[in-house]
């Protein structure tokens, strides 16, 4: 039985994989960067959903990780020459290299991440349901004026740029020279690099979900005071928790500062930690594949609202309507809708146990 | 220290309507369990109701009570066709309908007012007195004298009248007050009601003092409010209130006094909040939950 569910499990897998290698000979170059930027969702989404999906806990902040992620990446890809060339003066004690390339960057920024995420989650573990949310909410809305207030190394309002960093792979030639003598668009091989990543940090999602630390985040979500009875240390498990979604905050942020070849507090706002709640919403709490519905929506909706009218206001209309119109539909999101139409199909393969 | 007073008044000013709207949240925090982040925005649309009226030509307190009546009847129709539908669902589900309406909300009144900016009269006028050498804006001391009034209403409201005892079981005990009679499902959209009057309250009272608005105009006081009722406690209303004025001089005082602050006002208020917060999770007038396990 263990066998059947493991095989339809791999089999989903390498679907998966096969539909995202295939994609981009399939769509314009354009298209890719569109793509590129869902997998960027999906990863931020994963994470907040290791969060609020597994330990219960909501956070309206998860923008301030992805700006901490980005800003690690922007400001490690131009290191003190470049930062000093572009009339900033970092101060001396803050080790920011000199120069690095992108890729590289990206575990620096997750871990970085990670540690802001710890530090907030510490603080955080005397608050709890509505009152933690609403301090997740103050970080997001705090994230840009902190960030214009160290211009020093942030480069202010006007952010730092990152188009003519040598740093940066294949963005001005708009060509990537991979292993086996083949080139890539930049657009393509952005698209390559964020699915890759989005598909390693989905199967840690799925290990997380599936190992005792999994599952001693679900007992905190189900019951608190249970879960502690049980030996499940509150503490380490809530601050983890933070911290790992954090991570994946971070990468999404480091990804995102590349995709965009530049950072700025504007791209920032509250509405971005608003946007990857919505997401996780609409993907499902608690789900993991139906989580890419989730940044489809984000990347997408918006624009078919514009497409469909472009009247002041409208587009926002329309894209408040279907948000709502979604959740009275489907209140557990795409995921949920899976869960009911799946669960009698695959319970006839193998008994249910959980 | 005459200026330490004037700071602490001028705060006090523009904390009296981060007040209203705390206490809006507070009221649909109490009997739904949910944190509405459309208020704000349900504020600005029936300021721009209010906006209109006047435009075609009611005098301002006319065009004022109206506008009570139809943001009323409004809260309890988005009640009832809209949160009701997610009422069974999770706390995540609920919020994001909340956000769906928040976005729709603003577009509709882009779309339907152009997005223009819009100015409304100031009902308290323009004059100011002078105390002690403390400049006191009529207006100001209206907004402060209208939150109040408001509060003390409400709590007759909520404790000496039969309706708000049926608002109060129904938002404790859904079960047992459907035994006793009492129409739950309408206590809810009651509070909804509520709700948005004291929002348009807010709205009203702070357009005249930003001089021209659009519909971005509660925005920035949500925020402010969200951390006003956390402050003062989710589930108080008296919390709410303290809240808000707290907030309101806390905001004026870290600006104008810590140097490294000035451009940092917003953060700055917000670790204040949090920092007590970490001494009482539940705000300073809240209660904790205790549960049975």
């Amino acid at each position: 039985m263990l066998a059947a569910r493991t095989a339809i499990r791999v089999l989903g897998l390498a679907l998966f994989v096969a539909v995202v290698v295939v994609v981009p000979s399939r769509i314009s170059e354009f298209r890719a960067s569109e793509f590129a930027l869902i997998g960027i969702f999906f990863i931020a989404i994963l994470g907040l959903n290791i969060l609020t999906g597994y330990t219960g806990v909501i956070s309206l902040g998860h923008g301030a990780f992805m700006a901490v992620g980005a800003y690690t990446t922007a400001i490690l890809m131009l290191g003190r020459p470049g930062l000093e060339a572009g009339g900033l003066s970092p101060p001396d004690w803050l080790p920011v290299g000199d120069g690095m390339k992108d890729v590289y960057t990206i575990p620096i920024a997750a871990l970085v991440a990670a540690l802001a995420g710890a530090l907030f989650g510490l603080p955080a573990l005397r608050l709890s349901g509505p009152y933690l949310a609403l301090a997740t909410f103050g970080v997001a809305v705090a994230t840009p004026s902190v960030i214009r207030k160290f211009d020093s190394v942030t480069g202010g309002s006007g952010g730092l740029n990152l188009f003519d960093s040598p740093n940066l792979t294949g963005a001005i030639f708009n060509a990537v020279h991979v292993p086996g003598g083949r080139t890539l668009t930049f657009n393509d091989w952005l698209y390559y690099l964020t699915w890759t990543i989005a598909l390693a940090l989905f199967v840690v999602a799925w290990l997380i979900h599936h190992s005792r630390l999994g599952r001693a985040l679900r007992a905190i979500r189900d019951d608190e005071i249970a879960a502690v009875a049980s030996g499940v240390g509150l503490a380490w498990h809530k601050t983890l928790a933070f911290s790992l979604s954090a991570l994946y905050a971070g990468v999404a942020g480091s990804l995102l500062a590349m995709s965009a070849f530049s950072v700025q507090p504007g791209a920032f706002p509250v509405d971005r930690s608003i946007a990857l709640l919505v997401g996780l919403a609409v993907g499902g709490l608690g789900s993991l594949v139906p989580l890419v519905a989730g940044a489809v929506f984000l990347v997408f909706l918006p624009q078919w609202a514009q497409d469909l009218s472009q009247a002041p206001g409208v587009p926002a209309v329309i894209y408040g309507a279907v948000l709502i119109g979604l959740m009275i539909v489907l209140p557990t999101g795409v995921g949920g809708l899976l869960r009911r139409v799946l669960g009698p199909l695959t319970s006839r393969l193998y008994p249910r146990s959980q | 220290m005459a200026d330490f007073l004037q700071q602490v008044v001028s705060g006090l000013a523009s904390g009296g309507v981060y007040a209203l709207l705390a206490l809006a949240l507070v009221l649909i925090y109490r009997s739904t369990g949910v944190v509405n982040f459309a208020q704000g925005e349900m504020a600005m649309f029936s300021t721009f109701v209010c906006w209109e009226l006047i435009d075609r030509g009611l005098p301002y307190w006319v065009a004022f009570f109206a506008t009570l009546a139809i943001s009323f009847a409004g809260g309890v129709l988005i009640e009832r066709l809209v949160v009701h539908a997610v009422s069974r669902a999770a706390a995540i589900t609920v919020v994001t309908v909340t956000i769906g309406l928040l976005i729709m909300l603003n577009g509709a009144a882009a779309w339907i007012w152009k997005g223009e900016q819009r100015t409304l009269e100031n009902p308290f006028g323009t004059r100011t007195f002078d105390v002690g050498g403390v400049v006191v804006a009529v207006q100001d001391l209206g907004i402060l004298v209208v939150s109040l009034a408001l509060v003390a209403a409400l709590w007759v409201l909520f404790q000496r009248t039969r309706l708000g005892l049926a608002l109060r079981a129904s938002a404790l005990n859904p079960e047992s007050s459907r035994l006793h009679g009492i129409r739950v499902s309408w206590m809810l959209a009651l509070g909804w009601g509520l709700a948005a009057v004291l929002g348009a309250v807010a709205g009203m009272l702070v357009a005249p003092t930003q001089g021209s608005f659009d519909q971005n105009l509660m925005l920035p006081v949500l925020i402010f409010a969200f951390a006003a009722a956390v402050l003062g406690g989710l589930d108080s209303p008296l919390g709410a209130v303290v809240g808000g004025l707290a907030v309101g001089v806390i905001l004026n005082l870290v600006g104008a006094y810590i140097d490294f602050f000035a451009d940092l006002r917003l953060p700055a208020a917000l670790l204040v909040i949090l920092a007590i917060l970490l001494l009482r999770p539940h705000g300073l007038f809240g209660r904790a939950a205790v549960r049975r396990v």
